[in-house]
């Protein structure tokens, strides 16, 4: 039936202007591009001055990267656990599941606490986002997405809202009402629109402003109430998996992990991205400032998690372990810094001495891969969610 | 890579190269400080009364 051939017409970024506009394949030395016509025609009479170009772009960014790895080794003066050594060591740590909120039909990926301190959100592969009461472990609010996998959700500072997306590549936000007879999904608002899934999101200081990143490799800053884009955050080399904002004290920046294993740094007015780390083996699941703001973790699937330096600018302490060989999904600190909180696909959290580098405590109890993982707002308890249908609080 | 890739990548790894840097013995120095300063907040360091953890509380039990 269909014996004929079709001539595919791309529509996208030009390789060379980045204009949107109809593309066409163009060779050069065997690789493949795709240029407007007007840079392929362009290109056609230019060959060799391009060629040239090329060439010495590739040699100065060769060179580039290898000084700014030597100007980071010059600082590398100690290792962060050498400088704690003299730091007293933690005691026994006892920690325990207080509370198992039940209701989710499958997966659950994504959590967030209210600013209460007592009120979570949480959503599932089973389309459904709930807002539960972790003391009483009653739910408050129920509402089912349109898709299935809605991989990213969160607490409005004020607690009158919860933002959650995924599979749909939006972020919409939800006023929490009380009234019963008001139906959670009709005042539904769409924010966000990206061209890949939604992987994370989060407000920022308001109610007002929402933090995105997405499968299609970018971040974006959006107003909730236009859903106008206020600002995209492009350099990432594939999906973006995470972000996390700096503590309001610290600016507007904010940090980004993804699955080009790669961590940035960006400022949000600007969209420029001011720093990037790349010392992980795989993709990065988890990303999270330190209480200061002055360093961030990093949760990745190559089993190891670690904390980078801002003001170093280079990684300081990997949390590893050979018999740890499960990727880190998700990693929190506590209130003052001291302890790292890392859920892994192993079905254990593992708390780590972020000074002195060493494992404090294992935690056992849910029956399968944890995939979110965040402290309290107080810092008293913290809040495990699994791929074993459940979320766990534990003190 | 196209031209313009390679450009944007050379005028970020410019930017990234002139990023003010301290050395790390000062940084390390400065979060230990920051933990030494807030270990006394840390409630699942230092442990707090039975009664002002909520989540400590057991939930309430019928004798039927």
């Amino acid at each position: 039936m269909c014996d004929q051939t079709f001539l595919v017409n791309v529509f996208g970024s030009c390789d060379k202007c980045f204009k949107q506009r109809a593309l066409r394949p163009v060779f050069k030395k065997s690789q493949q591009l795709s240029y407007c016509s007007p840079c392929a025609e362009i290109m056609a009479t230019d060959g060799l001055h391009e060629n040239e170009t090329l060439a010495s772009l590739k040699s100065e960014a060769e060179s580039l990267k290898g000084k700014l790895e030597e100007e980071r080794a010059k600082l590398h003066d100690v290792e962060l656990h050498q400088v704690a050594e003299r730091v007293e060591a933690l005691g026994q740590f006892v920690m325990k599941t207080r509370r198992t909120l039940k209701g989710h039909g499958n997966k659950v990926l994504c959590m967030d606490w209210c600013k209460d301190k007592r009120r979570i959100v949480s959503s599932s592969q089973d389309g459904k986002v709930i807002v539960w009461d972790s003391f009483t472990t009653n739910k408050e609010h129920a509402v089912t997405m349109p898709c299935t996998w809605v991989m990213a959700c969160a607490y409005a500072p004020s607690g009158c809202a919860i933002a959650c997306g995924g599979l749909d590549n939006k972020c919409s936000v939800y006023p929490l009402t009380f009234d019963k007879n008001e139906n959670m999904a009709a005042k539904k608002k769409s924010v966000a629109m990206h061209t890949n899934y939604l992987s994370a999101c989060s407000f920022t200081n308001s109610d007002m402003q929402i933090l995105t990143a997405s499968g299609d490799g970018t971040c974006a800053l959006w107003d909730v109430e236009s859903g106008q884009l206020l600002q995209s955050f492009h350099g990432h080399g594939a999906d973006v998996l995470c972000l996390d904002l700096a503590p309001s004290e610290t600016g507007n920046t904010f940090v980004s992990g993804g699955c080009d294993k790669k961590a940035m740094v960006w400022d949000m007015r600007s969209g420029q991205c001011v720093q990037a780390f790349e010392t992980h083996e795989s993709d990065i699941n988890s990303v999270r400032y330190y209480p200061s703001g002055d360093a961030f973790a990093s949760g990745s699937d190559d089993a190891t998690c670690r904390l980078y330096d801002l003001r170093a600018d280079r990684e300081v302490a990997i949390y590893s372990k050979e018999s740890i060989i499960f990727g880190a999904s998700s990693v929190d600190f506590s209130l003052s810094g001291r302890l790292l909180f890392a859920g892994y696909n192993d079905y254990t959290i593992n708390v780590w001495d972020v000074l002195k580098g060493s494992r404090v405590s294992i935690l056992f109890g849910h029956e399968n891969r944890v995939s979110t993982l965040r402290v309290s707002p107080d810092g008293t308890a913290f809040c495990s969610g699994s791929w074993d249908h459940t979320l766990r609080v534990w003190a | 890579m196209g031209v313009s890739t390679l450009q944007r990548l050379v005028e970020q790894l410019k930017l990234e190269a002139g990023v003010e840097r301290i050395k790390v013995s000062q940084a390390a120095a400065e979060l230990q400080q920051y933990c030494m300063q807030n270990a006394c907040n840390e409630a699942l360091l230092v442990g707090v009364p039975a009664r002002s953890n909520l989540f400590w509380e057991p939930r309430s039990c019928a004798l039927l």
